[in-house]
C-alpha cells in the first residue's frame, strides 16, 4: 500500500522548551527558545507564546541573537540549515544551507559573519566525532544561500552546547569534553589542553559538564560531575595554569553562566537551586531555592536584569535580579518515563499523563499550554537520586469525566510494595478533582491494568483493576454503610467483586462500549464477563502467546474484540465466539477511536514503529505508515477534534473526527496532520503575528484590531479563520477592559456602550452560526463598526472608507445608529494624548 | 617466603607531637620542623625528604618560631628565650633571654645580619647576628599589645608586625612606626572579639599580606596603607601564611585544616597589571595547619594532626612522576623500638619514658592466617621515667635483655636488669666521663660492650660487666666529617662495627684491633638503616632513595649480588615508596633472607632468587599463590612483600624464629588528637 504523502508525522504541541538554552532579547521583552522544529517567542512579562518561527524541517538545536543586529536571531537545526529571523515580526530573512546536521552553534561579535557550528564529521568511521567548524556566511542578498567556506577549528568536541563557550570578547574559545579542557586562541591560532584525573581519592568525579567564560577577565568556569566548579586562570600556559574550586552542588553542575558585567557567576544543577557566586569573593553566595525540576540551562538577559532557568520538567522560569520569580513558562512535563497511559480528560479535552513527580498533568493540546497539575501523591518530593518515591503508575477516567482513578506505588525494597488506589470526583464548584476515596493496598501485587465502564448511560460507575496477584477486582461507588453519627461523607468506593481464573495473572482488561461486557485477559486466555451478574460468559483462547492488549470494537464493529499478543493481532467475533481473523504482527499498542470504528495499531518492527489504522470489520487497513518513528511506541491516544475536518479522501477520513497522538521512546509527543490542516495552521499563525506582536496594552488591542480587521476584510478567502477568531477576540477585548486599572479607563458611559456592543455581537454570533457564510461576513462588519466608533472622531477618512463598505450591507439597527451618533459627540482627545505619550 | 609465628604488637602507644612551626632553607633545601614538645627535626628535601636530624625537646621549651640564617638555625619560644641550635651535636648551642616576656615570632632580614623578635610586651627587639652568638641591638618603638607576627621587607628597611586588631609598619632604621593598618573584626556575634593577626607577609613591591583570626586573608598596599582586597577563606582562623620565593604565590593555613593558595596573575592576557587571586585549596589535614612552607615546587604543611604533608604544586613539577606524588610523613625515620632477640623483650622509647615489655606466648599451632590463642599475655615489666628536663634522644637494649641504656642531650644512663622471680633494675652509678652526650647507643651482641656515638662522628666503646663499666677506646675516622652518627650496628661475631653519619658516610671499624677497617664508598643518599649479616659478614645498607647495597667487609668491595642489583635496577614501584626502610633483620635459619620494613610493608629479600624484571609485578604473592607449585619457581623473584601489617614501627625476628611486628595504626593516633574545629559537613 502506498504511503500517503499528504499525511505527515509532526512534533505537536508540548515539545521540549528546555532542550536548548533560551535567549532573552536586548530589551528583555522577549524570550526565544527552541521548541521542536520551531522557535517560540514568549513574552517575558505575560508568559504567553507570541508566535512561533516555523521553517526548519528538523529539530532546532540552537537560538542565538545575531551579534551585529540585536533584532535578528539565528537558529540552527538538525536539518543542516542556519536561518536568520526577524523575531519581532516572525519573518524568515535568510536561510543558509550547511549540509551537515548542526548540533549546536556559537557566534561572537568579534567574528563578524562567522558562525561556529558543532557538526558530526563523516570522515571518522568509528564513533561519532564532533567538530567545531567555522562557517563564513556568504554575503549575498539571496534568501537561500549555501555556505561553502568551512574550516575546522577544534575536533573531538562535545555536542552539548554547554560544553563550548567564547571567552573575553571572542579572543578564545573554551571547549570541554570528558576530562579535558581545551582553549583555542584565535589570534595565535594555538590551543592549550588541560587534563584532569578521572576521579580523586575522595570519590569525586571530575568529568566536565559545562563551561562558561568571564566576559571581562581571562577566567574560565567549568562545572563538573561531582558538583564542583573550577575557575581556571592563567590558561595561556601549558603548565602554569591554575584553578580554584567552588563546591556547593552535591550532584553534577548542569549549567554555568556569568552575568554580562562579570560580577556574578550563576550555577545550577539537579538541586533546583540557583546559586549566585560573587566573582572574586566566592565565599559570598546567594541562593534561590525550590525552583522546581532540575536546572538544565541558565541564561541572563544582555542587560543583566533578568535571569532565566530552564528546568528538566519542561519549564522556563524568569527571575528578576536573582530574587523574585517573575514568570514561569511551563510546557508539557515529560519525565524520564511516562508510567500512565496517555488519556484524554473527557471534560476539558486535555491530554492527561504523568507530570511532575507524583502529579498528573492536564495539558491542552489545542492551546499548547499546561492547564494544571493535579497532586496525586500529596507528599513532598525530595530531589535526590536513588531515592524511591511514590509514583503515579496508572490513571483512568470514566466516560463523563466525573471520576478519576489513580494508582500510585512505591518500591521500597524488592519485597515491599506500597500501593494506593485513589478515586477522585470532579467538583463542579471548584472545577477540579477532589479526593473521594483512598484504598491502600487494593491488591497484593502491582496493578497491571485498570479501566472504567465506559457506558455513558449506566447508573453506577464501575471500575475494574487487574493485578499481578492473580485477581481482578471490581470497585463500585456505594453509599456509606449506616453507622452511628458522622457519615455525611457521601458515597465512597468499595470493592464489589473479586475473581480469578485458574491462578493465571490478568494482564489487561477492557469494557465494551455499552458496558455490557468485560473482557479480562489472563495470559493466553481471554475471559468475557457480564458486569451486571458477574458471570463468566465465555473464554476465548488463542495460543501461543500471552494477550497484552485488549480492545472492544466501537459502533458498528461492537461485536468484535481485538487482542494483541507478542506476535499476532487477533480479532474475535463475540457473536460466534470464534476467531474472525488474525494477522501476524508485533503490536505494541492498540488504541480505539472513541468516535468511530477505527483502531490504530502500532507495530514494532526492526527498530522502528509502523502504524496501521483499520476497521475491525474490514480486512484492509485504512491507512498505514511505515517507520513512524524509531523505537517502540507504547502510549497513544485518539483525541477528539474540536471541529471536524471535511476530508473525503479515504486515507484521510480517519483523521476527520479525532487526532492520533503518540509518545515516542524519546518522549516526544507526535501526531499526524494533513496538508490542509498545516496550511490552515500556517495561515492562522500569520494572522497571530500581526495580532499581538508588541505591546499588549488595551489601547493597542483596541486600535490594532481595527487595522487588522481591515486587512482581513481585503483578504477574500479569510472567512474560515475569521469566523474562528471572531468570538475569542470580542471576549478578549472585554476582558482587557475589565482588567485595566480604573484610573486609565475612559468614562463609564463610553465603556458601557462598548460593553453592550460586545454582548450584542456574541449573541449575533450564536445566531449566525446556523446561517450562511455571507451572513457571517455581515456580522463581522457589525463588530468592526463597533470598534470603529472609538476612532471615529480622530480618523474621519477611515470612517468614510468604512461607511463605503457599509453600503452593501444591511442598514444599521436603530440602536446602533443612535450609539454612533452619541459616540461622535464624545470628546476623544484624551486618547490622542495617551497615544502620543 | 616462609611461615612465621607473628607477635602482632599494638601496645606501643607512641604519640607524635603536634607540629608547631617550620622553616625552610632554600639554599640547603633543609626543612626545620618544631614540634609542640620542643623537638626540632631537620628534613633534607634533596634526599627524599629524609629526616636527617632530630634535636630532642626539653620540658618548658615551647618553640613558637624557627628561623634559618644561612646554615644556622634559631628558634624562639614562649619561655622568652632565643635559642641557636648546634646541628652537629644535635643540641641547643646557647640561649639568650630577650627580656620581653614570651616571644611569639622571630624573623631575620634578607642579608642575615639581624634578627627581629616580637615579644608579649609589645616590643620588637633587634638582635645582631655575630659569629657564634647574637647580641641585642635595640628595641623598636613599643606598642601596646603583643607582637604576634613579624616580617621584614626584602630591602631590610621596614618591618611589618602583626598585632591584635592592627598591623604596624616600622622603619627598621629609626625604629618608628610609619604606618598602622587597622584590621576589621569578624562580622556578627564575635564583633567585640579582638582580631589577632596571626601572620604577615611583606613583599618587595610593598604589598603586605595578612592572615587573621577572623578568617580573612587581606592584601594591603604598604606604601599607602590601604586595603586592596579581602578574602574570607574560613569561619575560623587563618593561622599561618607563607610566600613563595618569587613572590608569585602565597599559601595560607587555616584552622579547618585547609591550605589555600593565592596567586599573583594578570586578569587578562595582554595586560601586565596583576592581581592576587585565590586559586587552589589543599585539604590534607584534619586539624589546624599551624606551620607552612612554600618551597619552589611544593607546599609543605604541618599542624595539630602531627603529620608533615608535602604537596607538590603540579604546575611546577613533571606530572605523574615520583616528584608529583603527595607525601605524608607520620612516623620518625628512625627506630623507636628496641628488641632483645634472645630474651623476647621489647623496649619502647618515648620522649619522657622507656617501657620494657615481655612478649606474650602461645603454644597453639594453626594454619597461615589463623589467630593463635594467647597463653600468656604481654606484660609491661618496667616503665622508666627519665630524670631531668631533657627528653630522651636514644636508647638501647642488649640482646640478652640484661642491660638498658638511654641518653638525653646532657647525660647517659645505664641500667642493669635482673630477672629472677621479680625484676630488679639497678642504675650503674659510675659511668666513664666520656659518656656524656651521645646521639646513638648500641650494645654488642654478647652484651659485653656498649657503643655510643659522640661528637664529630666518633664512637666511644665502653665495656660493661657486672662489676664495672670501663671506657675502652674512642673510634675515630679520618674524613673529617663533623656530622653526627645516626646509625650504629655491631656484627654478631663481635668483630665489626658499622657507623653511618648524615654526610652519607659509612665507616667500618674492626673491634678486635679497635681501629678503622675501611669506609664504604660514599653514595649520594643518606643511609636509612644498616645491618651486618651474621653469617657472611656483609654490610647491607638501604638509603633514602630506596637503593640497597651489600658490601663485603672482608673483601672491602660491593658483593656480586649488589652489583647485579645495581646493574639490573630496582623496580619503579619499589623506588616510589614514600617511607624509608628503617630496620633490617636476618633469618638465622636461612642466611639468604633479609627482612626489612618501612611504614606500610615488610619485605623479605631472598638473595638466592633472581631479581624481578623491570616490567614484572612487584607484589606478586597473590598470583604466586594461585599458581601450581611447579610454576611458582619460574614466577617468583627476590622481593617478597607482605602488606598485611600496616603502620609498622618495627619488624624483628626473634631467636625462636617468631616475628615481632610492632604496629601503630594511624587511626589510633588520630583518635587521641583533640577534636577538630567544627565544620558543617554536607548531609550531616
Amino acid at each position: 500500500m502506498v504511503e500517503h504523502g499528504d499525511i505527515r508525522v509532526v512534533h505537536c504541541g508540548g515539545s521540549k522548551i528546555n532542550f536548548r538554552d533560551p535567549v532573552i532579547t536586548h530589551d528583555s521583552r522577549f524570550l526565544l527558545c527552541a521548541s521542536g522544529e520551531a522557535v517560540k517567542v514568549f513574552s517575558t512579562s505575560t508568559e504567553e507564546c507570541i508566535h512561533e518561527l516555523r521553517g526548519h524541517t528538523g529539530l532546532v538545536t540552537g537560538v542565538l541573537l545575531r551579534p551585529s543586529n540585536h533584532l535578528q536571531v539565528y537558529s540552527s537545526s538538525l536539518d543542516g540549515t542556519l536561518r536568520l529571523w526577524d523575531f519581532t515580526d516572525g519573518i524568515l530573512i535568510k536561510t543558509c544551507v550547511i549540509g551537515y546536521p548542526i548540533y549546536s552553534f556559537y557566534a561572537s561579535a568579534k567574528h563578524e559573519n562567522v558562525i561556529f557550528i558543532v557538526a558530526s564529521m563523516p570522515s571518522d568511521k568509528r564513533a561519532e566525532r564532533f567538530q567545531l567548524v567555522a562557517v563564513h556566511l556568504p554575503q549575498s542578498g539571496d534568501q537561500m544561500v549555501e555556505a561553502q567556506e568551512l574550516s575546522a577549528v577544534l575536533s573531538g568536541v562535545n555536542p552539548n552546547p554547554a560544553a563550548i563557550a567564547f571567552g573575553r570578547g571572542g579572543e578564545f574559545i573554551a571547549s570541554v569534553n570528558d576530562l579535558q579542557l581545551e582553549v583555542y586562541f584565535f589570534k595565535k591560532q594555538k590551543s592549550f589542553r588541560f587534563f584532569l584525573k578521572e576521579d580523586n581519592k575522595k570519590g569525586g568525579w571530575n568529568t566536565f559538564t559545562c563551561v562558561a567564560c568571564h566576559p571581562k577577565d581571562d577566567c574560565i568556569a567549568t562545572g563538573h560531575e561531582d558538583g564542583k566548579i573550577r575557575l581556571w586562570r592563567n590558561f595561556n600556559h601549558n603548565k602554569e595554569y591554575t584553578y580554584s574550586t567552588l563546591h556547593w552542588h552535591h550532584s553534577a553542575v548542569s549549567s554555568l553562566c556569568f552575568t554580562p558585567e562579570g560580577t556574578n557567576l550563576l550555577s545550577g544543577g539537579v538541586e533546583s537551586v540557583l546559586i549566585q557566586w560573587r566573582y572574586n569573593q566566592e565565599s559570598e553566595r546567594d541562593f534561590l531555592p525550590r525552583l522546581g525540576g532540575a536546572i538544565t540551562h541558565i541564561t541572563v538577559s544582555p542587560d543583566g536584569s533578568l535571569f532565566c532557568t530552564s528546568h528538566s520538567d519542561n519549564k522556563i522560569t524568569i527571575i528578576q535580579s536573582c530574587v523574585k520569580v517573575s514568570a514561569v513558562i511551563q510546557g508539557l512535563v515529560k519525565g524520564d518515563s511516562i508510567r500512565t497511559d496517555l488519556m484524554m480528560d473527557p471534560r476539558s479535552k486535555a491530554l492527561v499523563l504523568n507530570g511532575k513527580p507524583g502529579h498528573l498533568q492536564f495539558y491542552s493540546l489545542q492551546r499548547d499550554k499546561l492547564l494544571y497539575n493535579l497532586d496525586i501523591v500529596q507528599q513532598e518530593y525530595i530531589h535526590e537520586s536513588g531515592l524511591q518515591q511514590f509514583e503515579v503508575v496508572k490513571a483512568a477516567f470514566d466516560a463523563s469525566g466525573s471520576w478519576l482513578a489513580t494508582v500510585e506505588e512505591r518500591h521500597q525494597k524488592v519485597a515491599e510494595l506500597e500501593l494506593n488506589l485513589k478515586l477522585w470526583a470532579f467538583d463542579e464548584q471548584t472545577q477540579s478533582f477532589v479526593l473521594n476515596t483512598t484504598i491502600s493496598a487494593p491488591h497484593d501485587a502491582q496493578i497491571t491494568a485498570m479501566c472504567f465502564c465506559q457506558a455513558t448511560d449506566s447508573q453506577t460507575t464501575l471500575l475494574v483493576s487487574t493485578s499481578k496477584d492473580g485477581h481482578f477486582k471490581a470497585w463500585q461507588l456505594a453509599a456509606p454503610a449506616h453507622t452511628e453519627g458522622t457519615d455525611d461523607e457521601g458515597p465512597s468506593w468499595l470493592c464489589d467483586f473479586v475473581s480469578a481464573y485458574h491462578g493465571l495473572v490478568p494482564e489487561c482488561c477492557s469494557f465494551s462500549a455499552d458496558g455490557s461486557l468485560l473482557a479480562v485477559a489472563f495470559q493466553e486466555v481471554v475471559t468475557v464477563w457480564s458486569p451486571s451478574t458477574w458471570e463468566l460468559l465465555t473464554t476465548l483462547s488463542q495460543p501461543p502467546g500471552a494477550v497484552s492488549d485488549l480492545c472492544f470494537g466501537r459502533l458498528s464493529c461492537s461485536k468484535y474484540l481485538l487482542g494483541t499478543t507478542a506476535s499476532n493481532l487477533l480479532c474475535w467475533n463475540l457473536l460466534t465466539c470464534s476467531l474472525e481473523w488474525t494477522t501476524s504482527m508485533d503490536v505494541r499498542r492498540l488504541v480505539a477511536d472513541p468516535l468511530s470504528e477505527n483502531m490504530a495499531a502500532f507495530c514494532y518492527q526492526s527498530g522502528s514503529t509502523d502504524l496501521f489504522v483499520f476497521k475491525p470489520s474490514e480486512p484492509r487497513p485504512l491507512f498505514s505508515h511505515k517507520a513512524v518513528c524509531s523505537g517502540k511506541v507504547t502510549q497513544a491516544v485518539f483525541a477528539p477534534r474540536e471541529e471536524m475536518l471535511e476530508s473525503c479522501k479515504e486515507s484521510r477520513q480517519w483523521l476527520n473526527r479525532s487526532q492520533l497522538y503518540f509518545l515516542t521512546q524519546q518522549m516526544d509527543l507526535m501526531t499526524f496532520t494533513t496538508k490542509a490542516e498545516e496550511d490552515r495552521l500556517l495561515a492562522s499563525s500569520k494572522q497571530l503575528v500581526i495580532d499581538d506582536s508588541v505591546a499588549m496594552t488595551p489601547f493597542y488591542l483596541l486600535l490594532g484590531k481595527h487595522r487588522q480587521q481591515q486587512l482581513e476584510h481585503q483578504d477574500s478567502d479569510s472567512s474560515l479563520w475569521a469566523e474562528r477568531t471572531a468570538l475569542p477576540q470580542t471576549s478578549a477585548s472585554m476582558k482587557e477592559l475589565l482588567q485595566t486599572p480604573a484610573h486609565v479607563l475612559p468614562s463609564t458611559s463610553y465603556l458601557c456602550s462598548m460593553f453592550v456592543q460586545s454582548l450584542l455581537i456574541s449573541v449575533s454570533d450564536a445566531r449566525e452560526e446556523k446561517a450562511h457564510a455571507e451572513e457571517e461576513m455581515e456580522s463581522e462588519k457589525e463588530e468592526e463598526d463597533s470598534e470603529e466608533e472609538m476612532e471615529s472622531s480622530r480618523s474621519k477618512p477611515e470612517l468614510a472608507a468604512a461607511a463605503a463598505t457599509e453600503s452593501d450591507t444591511p442598514a444599521l439597527t436603530k440602536a446602533q445608529a443612535r450609539e454612533l451618533r452619541r459616540v461622535r459627540k464624545l470628546d476623544h482627545s484624551w486618547l490622542a494624548g495617551l497615544l502620543d505619550s | 617466603m616462609g611461615e612465621f609465628k607473628v607477635h602482632r604488637v599494638r601496645f606501643f602507644d607512641y604519640m607524635p607531637s603536634a607540629i608547631r612551626t617550620m622553616a625552610f632553607n632554600s639554599q640547603t633545601e633543609r626543612l626545620a620542623v618544631a614540634r609542640a614538645d620542643g623537638a626540632v627535626e631537620i628534613f633534607n628535601f634533596n634526599d627524599n625528604f629524609f629526616q636527617e636530624k632530630v634535636i630532642p625537646g626539653q620540658d618548658g621549651r615551647a618553640t613558637e618560631a624557627l628561623c634559618w640564617v644561612g646554615h644556622r638555625l634559631f628558634s624562639a619560644g614562649l619561655n622568652g628565650e632565643i635559642t641557636e641550635y648546634d646541628l652537629e651535636n644535635l643540641r641547643p648551642q646557647y640561649t639568650v633571654d630577650a627580656y620581653g616576656g614570651p616571644i611569639w615570632t622571630i624573623s631575620s632580614n634578607s642579608q642575615g645580619t639581624q634578627l627581629a623578635v616580637g615579644c608579649e610586651d609589645g616590643t620588637v627587639k633587634i638582635f645582631a647576628i655575630l659569629e657564634e652568638r647574637i647580641q641585642f641591638q635595640r628595641n623598636l618603638n613599643r606598642h601596646k599589645g603583643r607582637i604576634i607576627s613579624l616580617c621584614w621587607h626584602p630591602s631590610s628597611a621596614q618591618i611589618a608586625a602583626g598585632m591584635t586588631d592592627m598591623i604596624t609598619i616600622f622603619d627598621a632604621e629609626t625604629g618608628h612606626a610609619t604606618r598602622r593598618l587597622l584590621v576589621d573584626r569578624a562580622m556578627g556575634a564575635s564583633k567585640n572579639k579582638e582580631v589577632v593577626v596571626w601572620s604577615v607577609g611583606y613583599l618587595s613591591d610593598h604589598t603586605i599580606i595578612s592572615g587573621d583570626s577572623a578568617g580573612k586573608v587581606q592584601i594591603w598596599n604598604g606604601l599607602t596603607g590601604t586595603l586592596v582586597r579581602t578574602y574570607l577563606v574560613t569561619k575560623w582562623d587563618v593561622l599561618v601564611l607563607s610566600v613563595s620565593k618569587d613572590e608569585s604565590s602565597v599559601i595560607a593555613g587555616t584552622s579547618e585544616g585547609t591550605v589555600i593558595q593565592f596567586q599573583f596573575i594578570s586578569s587578562t592576557m595582554d595586560q601586565h597589571d596583576k592581581e592576587w587571586v585565590r586559586t587552589r585549596t589543599f585539604r590534607n589535614h584534619s586539624h589546624d595547619v599551624s606551620a607552612l612552607a612554600h618551597t619552589d615546587t611544593a607546599v609543605v604543611s604541618g599542624g595539630m594532626d602531627t603529620q608533615l604533608v608535602v604537596r607538590p604544586l603540579l604546575d611546577k613539577v613533571e606530572k605523574n612522576t615520583q616528584e608529583s606524588a603527595l607525601r605524608k610523613i607520620a612516623f620518625p625515620h628512625r627506630s623507636l623500638v628496641g628488641c632483645a632477640k634472645k630474651a623476647g623483650l621489647l623496649l619502647f622509647q618515648f620522649p619522657d619514658r622507656l617501657e620494657l615489655w615481655k612478649l606474650g606466648e602461645s603454644e597453639g599451632h594453626g594454619k597461615p592466617g589463623d589467630r593463635l590463642p594467647v597463653k600468656r599475655k604481654p606484660e609491661k615489666l618496667i616503665e622508666l621515667k627519665r630524670k631531668g628536663e631533657d627528653h630522651i634522644c636514644c636508647s638501647a637494649l642488649s640482646a640478652c635483655g640484661g642491660w638498658l641504656a638511654y641518653s638525653t642531650v646532657s647525660s647517659v644512663r645505664l641500667y642493669r636488669i635482673q630477672y629472677n622471680n621479680t625484676i630488679s633494675i639497678n642504675k650503674v652509678s659510675k659511668l666513664p666521663k666520656e659518656l656524656r652526650s651521645v646521639h646513638q647507643l648500641c650494645f654488642s651482641s654478647d652484651s659485653s660492650k656498649l657503643f655510643a656515638s659522640s661528637c664529630q662522628s666518633s664512637v666511644i666503646v665502653v665495656a660493661v660487666s657486672q662489676q664495672e663499666c670501663r671506657y675502652l677506646h674512642t673510634l675515630k675516622h679520618k674524613t673529617g666529617s663533623r656530622q653526627p652518627v645516626h646509625l650504629l650496628c655491631a656484627s654478631d661475631d663481635g668483630k665489626w662495627l658499622a657507623t653511618a653519619n648524615t654526610d652519607c658516610e659509612i665507616h667500618i671499624y674492626n673491634l678486635h684491633k679497635m681501629k678503622l677497617h675501611c669506609m664504604v664508598p660514599v653514595y649520594n643518599s643518606c643511609p636509612t638503616t644498616i645491618a651486618i649479616h651474621p653469617v657472611t659478614n656483609n654490610l647491607i645498607s638501604v638509603h633514602a632513595d630506596q637503593q640497597i647495597f651489600e658490601f663485603s667487609l672482608v673483601q672491602k668491595e660491593y658483593t656480586q649480588w649488589s652489583r647485579r642489583l645495581q646493574a639490573q635496577g630496582l623496580l619503579s614501584l619499589w623506588l616510589e615508596r614514600d617511607t624509608p626502610i628503617t630496620h633490617i633483620t636476618f633469618n638465622p635459619k636461612n642466611p639468604d633472607h633479609i627482612i626489612l620494613h618501612d611504614t606500610y610493608m615488610f619485605c623479605i629479600i631472598d638473595q638466592s632468587l633472581p631479581f624481578p624484571e623491570l616490567n614484572a609485578v612487584l607484589w606478586n604473592q597473590m598470583t604466586l599463590k594461585s599458581l601450581p607449585v611447579s610454576q611458582r619457581i619460574g614466577q617468583s623473584h627476590a622481593f617478597k612483600i607482605c602488606k598485611s601489617f600496616q603502620h609498622l614501627m618495627c619488624v624483628s625476628l626473634l631467636e625462636d624464629l617468631s616475628l615481632v611486628v610492632v604496629e601503630r595504626p594511624l587511626l589510633d593516633i588520630m583518635s587521641q588528637l583533640p577534636a577538630p574545629v567544627r565544620q558543617k559537613k554536607f548531609a550531616t
